[in-house]
């Protein structure tokens, strides 16, 4: 019995629920300290601090394992939480003619399901604006990378190369991109038509967001894509504030944890997370935004 | 306070029996006592109903002193009507304003089929607290006495205050998912509390939860609108100490 009360049951669903949400909470500190390097470091040092960053984030092998739990959480609680929508749906199937819940419970604690959605809705157009952009393609333009240029420039240090449309910049002057013999592969500049590495160095993930969230980026038919994006990220951050405003202290009474002294406390902590965490999340775009 | 007389309009659920499909009815009741108690307020409507010959309306009762957990009624849209902490029969017309529309409807779940009207089945309770909802105690002649088994006054407090659930199904009614837990987690903590209960905790908490999902009941989401219905003011600490119990009895299960 004990191996199904572990999935079938629905005090069972509720500690997945609870366990995925707690750590996924872990997670959006993570996450949120890295992005504040975006409004703490600016011009040229923010970018090579958030592509570094970046770099490490995506190569790390401890990283790699808690990313896999992220996915992992993401998609467990999203499928625990529909299977216990309809669940719930289904122990109604009258509903009241008349109703008045808010007498007794907050709203944010009944729309969690609702909220939860949008917020699903919300990273997966996230992770394809950034996430698969930069796991996945190669649309995203090298920046701040060491090459060793002992054979092409004479000289055996290591330079530091930039990227335009046209040129490769490196301390030795421009490169121009058609007429070098070098073509961008992963994170190297290759030599054409061989496998000797000319330089290599990061994604510009830095210039991706700052694009992204910008005045200047707009639709071919002239929709401000820049600033909806922006209005989009402020909306969903509200929104996962009001989910973590019952989701975070839920989780804990899920797991059994209900103490007269700490319970008050951790209501209290969640209420301020779920104010804080989106608050500053949603602060950077619209600093991006301005600063554009 | 003197008494008053006020006229309202009810809007009540009629449903013949479980299959038949229910619709709301309008009735108009004159001259109601505000010192009347609600279902004595439905007792006036039921003889209106008579000597107009129609079929009165079929709804739960018994005690009448907010003891036994018979009177349901999900009215303006709560559980037990407007207040807090209060059984239907508690309920008195004072509360209600002259000119009131009142809707009144059964609680709506599907562990709790209608029965007709305003009566639901709450057997599925019965069948929860038959699967675990005691103590066996081997009745040979033997028994001892409960006063020489020491209980911490805490512990006996905190089962007291569990045991004060009349299982009425406010918290069910209450619960946007029709969840079973204030009443599961009350009995449940009601026994693993006392040394007597302490023994079976683990196979009751286990076969309890197992009954309350086959029966039907919708999750916990937390949102504590049970707690605040519940006539008895049972508080989600239970909840909780069941939870509790259910992982620690599942971790060390030798079943």
């Amino acid at each position: 019995m004990s191996n199904s009360a572990f999935i079938k049951s629905s005090i069972a669903k509720k500690y997945w629920m609870a366990l995925t949400g707690l750590f996924l909470c872990l997670f959006l500190v993570g996450h949120l300290l890295g992005n504040l390097q975006l409004i703490f470091s600016t011009g040229e040092e923010g970018r090579r601090v958030f592509n570094e960053y970046a770099f490490f984030m995506t190569h790390n092998p401890a990283i790699k394992v808690l990313s896999y739990l992220t996915y992992f959480s993401i998609l467990f609680h999203a499928v625990d939480g529909i299977a216990l929508f309809v669940q719930n749906k289904k122990a109604r199937p009258v509903p009241y003619a008349y109703s008045k819940p808010s007498a007794n419970s907050s709203t944010p604690s009944r729309y969690m399901a609702l909220l939860g959605t949008l917020v699903l809705v919300f990273i997966a157009t996230h992770m394809s604006n950034f996430w698969w952009k930069m796991k996945y393609t190669e649309e995203i333009p090298l920046h701040s990378y060491f090459a060793k240029t002992d054979k092409d420039f004479g000289d055996s240090t290591y330079a530091k190369v930039f990227e335009t449309k046209e040129f490769y910049y490196s301390q030795n002057g421009p490169i121009p991109k058609d007429t070098a013999a070098t073509t961008v592969k992963g994170l190297d500049i290759m030599v054409k038509g061989t496998n000797l590495k000319y330089a290599s160095g990061y994604k510009d993930l830095h210039t991706v967001v700052l694009q992204y969230f910008s005045k200047q980026n707009t639709s071919e038919s002239g929709i401000p894509v820049g600033l909806l994006g922006t209005l989009f990220y402020v909306l969903s951050m509200a929104v996962l504030g009001f989910h973590l405003w019952h989701g975070f202290a839920s989780a804990f009474q899920s797991l059994g944890l209900n103490h007269p002294t700490y319970t008050p406390m951790i209501k209290v902590f969640g209420r301020a997370f779920s104010v804080v965490v989106p608050l500053l999340f949603a602060i950077i775009p619209v600093f991006l935004y301005l600063i554009s | 306070m003197a008494s008053k007389f006020i006229n309202i309009t009810l809007k009540v659920w009629r449903q013949k029996n479980a299959e038949s499909k229910g619709v709301l009815e309008t009735y108009a009741l004159d001259n109601v006592s505000t010192d009347s108690s609600f279902l004595e307020m439905l007792d006036q409507l039921n003889e209106q109903l008579i000597q107009d010959k129609k079929s009165p309306v079929a709804f739960d009762h018994d005690c009448r002193e907010g003891i036994c957990g018979s009177c349901s009624l999900f009215i303006n849209g709560r559980a037990h009507g407007p207040q807090t902490h209060n059984t239907t029969c508690q309920l008195h017309m004072r509360s209600l304003k002259d000119g009131d529309k009142i809707y009144i409807e059964p609680w709506r779940s599907k562990a709790f089929p209608i029965i007709k009207d305003l009566i639901v089945d709450r057997s599925a309770f019965d069948r929860i607290q038959q699967s675990g909802g005691f103590v066996s105690v081997n009745t040979s002649g033997n028994t001892m006495d409960a006063n020489a088994i020491p209980v911490p006054k805490a512990d006996a407090d905190s089962a007291f205050e569990a045991a004060a659930c009349i299982g009425c199904g406010a918290c069910v009614a209450s619960c946007k998912n029709s969840s079973a837990m204030l009443f599961v987690g009350a009995k449940v903590s009601q026994y693993s509390l006392l040394p007597q209960g302490k023994v079976e905790a683990k196979s009751r908490v286990q076969n309890m939860v197992r009954q309350m999902d086959e029966e039907g009941f919708g999750n916990c989401t937390n949102t504590g609108a049970c707690e605040v219905e519940c006539p008895k003011g049972i508080s989600l600490e239970n909840i909780a100490r069941m939870n509790r119990d259910f992982l620690k009895a599942n971790l060390n299960s030798d079943k």
